[in-house]
């Protein structure tokens, strides 16, 4: 008896451990990358985001050994796919015989543009990769890429490091609303066999442990993210359809309406938090 | 020269005389091992960084033999100790003769 007992109270204490999120970064709101750029990590939610008083950088929620690579470019493996994405920025191709550095020659001119996406424009959603794939169709008269594809997810990396320590600050007012009216009803229906929606994990249980993982809230202020288990840049939306697969739901497509309301809402969910891109994730 | 080979390297401008640098090398290689197959059942030949060296003022510093099993873009830090002001070269070589070189000059003050 007393036996047992011991041992409820030591399970108690160990389980207690495990629940308690964040030990170590737990008072850091402001990181530094290359000693030079300043990242807010942690600040108060927008209003408009009830279930939260507090919104994190999914950087918060990783080992100390993750963290440490996004804090250096030279450490970043991001930065491989960086360098690729300035080749083809550079590289001329379709009939209009120009790169995206005729028009573009300066690519401090992206300063900010990454922090607004996805906006709305004429009724619709525009997200980065229909600004780069609208750029190669239109006026390169080149062949649209892939949404998830290297050359996507690295040229993104590149115009959107461009906003690396801005605000996210994407408009959820005016044209935007029923767009991210649309969002956060995504948000809130639960899908899949599991019967989940983000919520349930990203905002009722992040800092908790899903199996061996930790649960962030979901940001996405650091796509295109390199993540460690596949070593390449993610997408935004590729991730979305992997939260999808996880819950055993039906995927909605990339670059469906569907992905870039939800990606709309999440990115106004860390309005406030910098611009990371290009992180580095597990 | 086959396309997407990138060699970076980190080293830092100056140094004090006789200081122990940092150096940190990446270049962005596939390090095909040889032992993967195509869709079609045939080997994919090997094709690796094979060796890596880098040199101080025509000293050499780090000399590094690869293998298949090492995996893509093959990063290497290492330290040096910088006696005077100089030059680091850094040499890769591939296994299908290609030479990539990069270098850095560092001042002692």
């Amino acid at each position: 008896m007393i036996r047992k007992a011991l041992h409820a109270a030591v399970s108690l204490v160990l389980s207690g451990a495990l629940a308690l999120p964040l030990t170590a970064e737990e008072h850091i709101s402001e990181i530094l990358i290359n000693e030079e750029i300043p990242i807010t990590v942690r600040t108060e939610a927008p209003p408009y985001v009830e279930g939260l008083d507090e919104i994190m950088s999914g950087w918060l929620f990783r080992s100390e050994e993750t963290q440490a690579l996004q804090l250096d470019d030279f450490d970043n493996p991001s930065f491989v796919f960086v360098d690729q994405g300035m080749d083809l920025f550079n590289k001329v191709e379709g009939t209009a015989g120009k790169s995206c550095a005729a028009c573009h020659q300066d690519l401090g001119e992206f300063a900010g543009l990454r922090a607004s996406l996805p906006r709305v424009e004429d009724g619709k959603i525009v997200t980065m990769e229909d600004l780069i794939n609208e750029c190669r169709v239109e006026r390169m008269g080149a062949e649209p890429w892939k949404w998830t594809s290297t050359q996507m997810t690295s040229v993104n990396a590149l115009i959107s490091m461009q906003s690396r320590g801005m605000p996210v600050n994407v408009k959820v007012d005016g044209e935007a609303r029923p767009f991210w009216e649309k969002g956060k009803e995504l948000y809130y229906t639960r899908f899949g066999q599991l019967d989940l929606a983000c919520a349930n994990c990203h905002e009722n249980n992040y800092g908790n442990m899903i199996r061996a993982d930790r649960l962030s809230q979901g940001q996405i202020n650091g796509f295109p993210t390199y993540r460690l288990k596949n070593a390449k840049l993610n997408a935004v939306q590729a991730r979305f359809k992997g939260c999808m697969k996880n819950i055993r739901a039906e995927p909605f497509k990339v670059g469906s309406e569907e992905f870039k309301a939800l990606e709309l809402y999440l990115a106004s969910r860390g309005n406030g938090l910098s611009v990371e891109a290009p992180s580095v994730r597990n | 020269m086959t396309v997407g080979v990138k060699p970076r390297v980190k080293v830092p401008k100056s140094a004090a005389a006789g200081e122990t640098i940092t150096i940190k090398t990446l270049i962005s290689h596939k390090m095909e091992s040889g032992q993967r197959k195509d869709s079609d059942g045939n080997t994919i030949p090997r094709k690796i960084i094979n060796r890596f060296t880098c040199d101080f003022n025509g000293q050499n510093v780090i000399d590094v033999k690869l293998e298949p099993a090492i995996s893509t873009n093959p990063f290497f830090e290492f330290r040096a100790k910088v006696p005077e002001s100089g030059e680091f070269t850094f040499t890769w070589y591939d296994d299908d003769g290609d030479i990539y070189t990069t270098s850095k000059k560092i001042k002692v003050a």
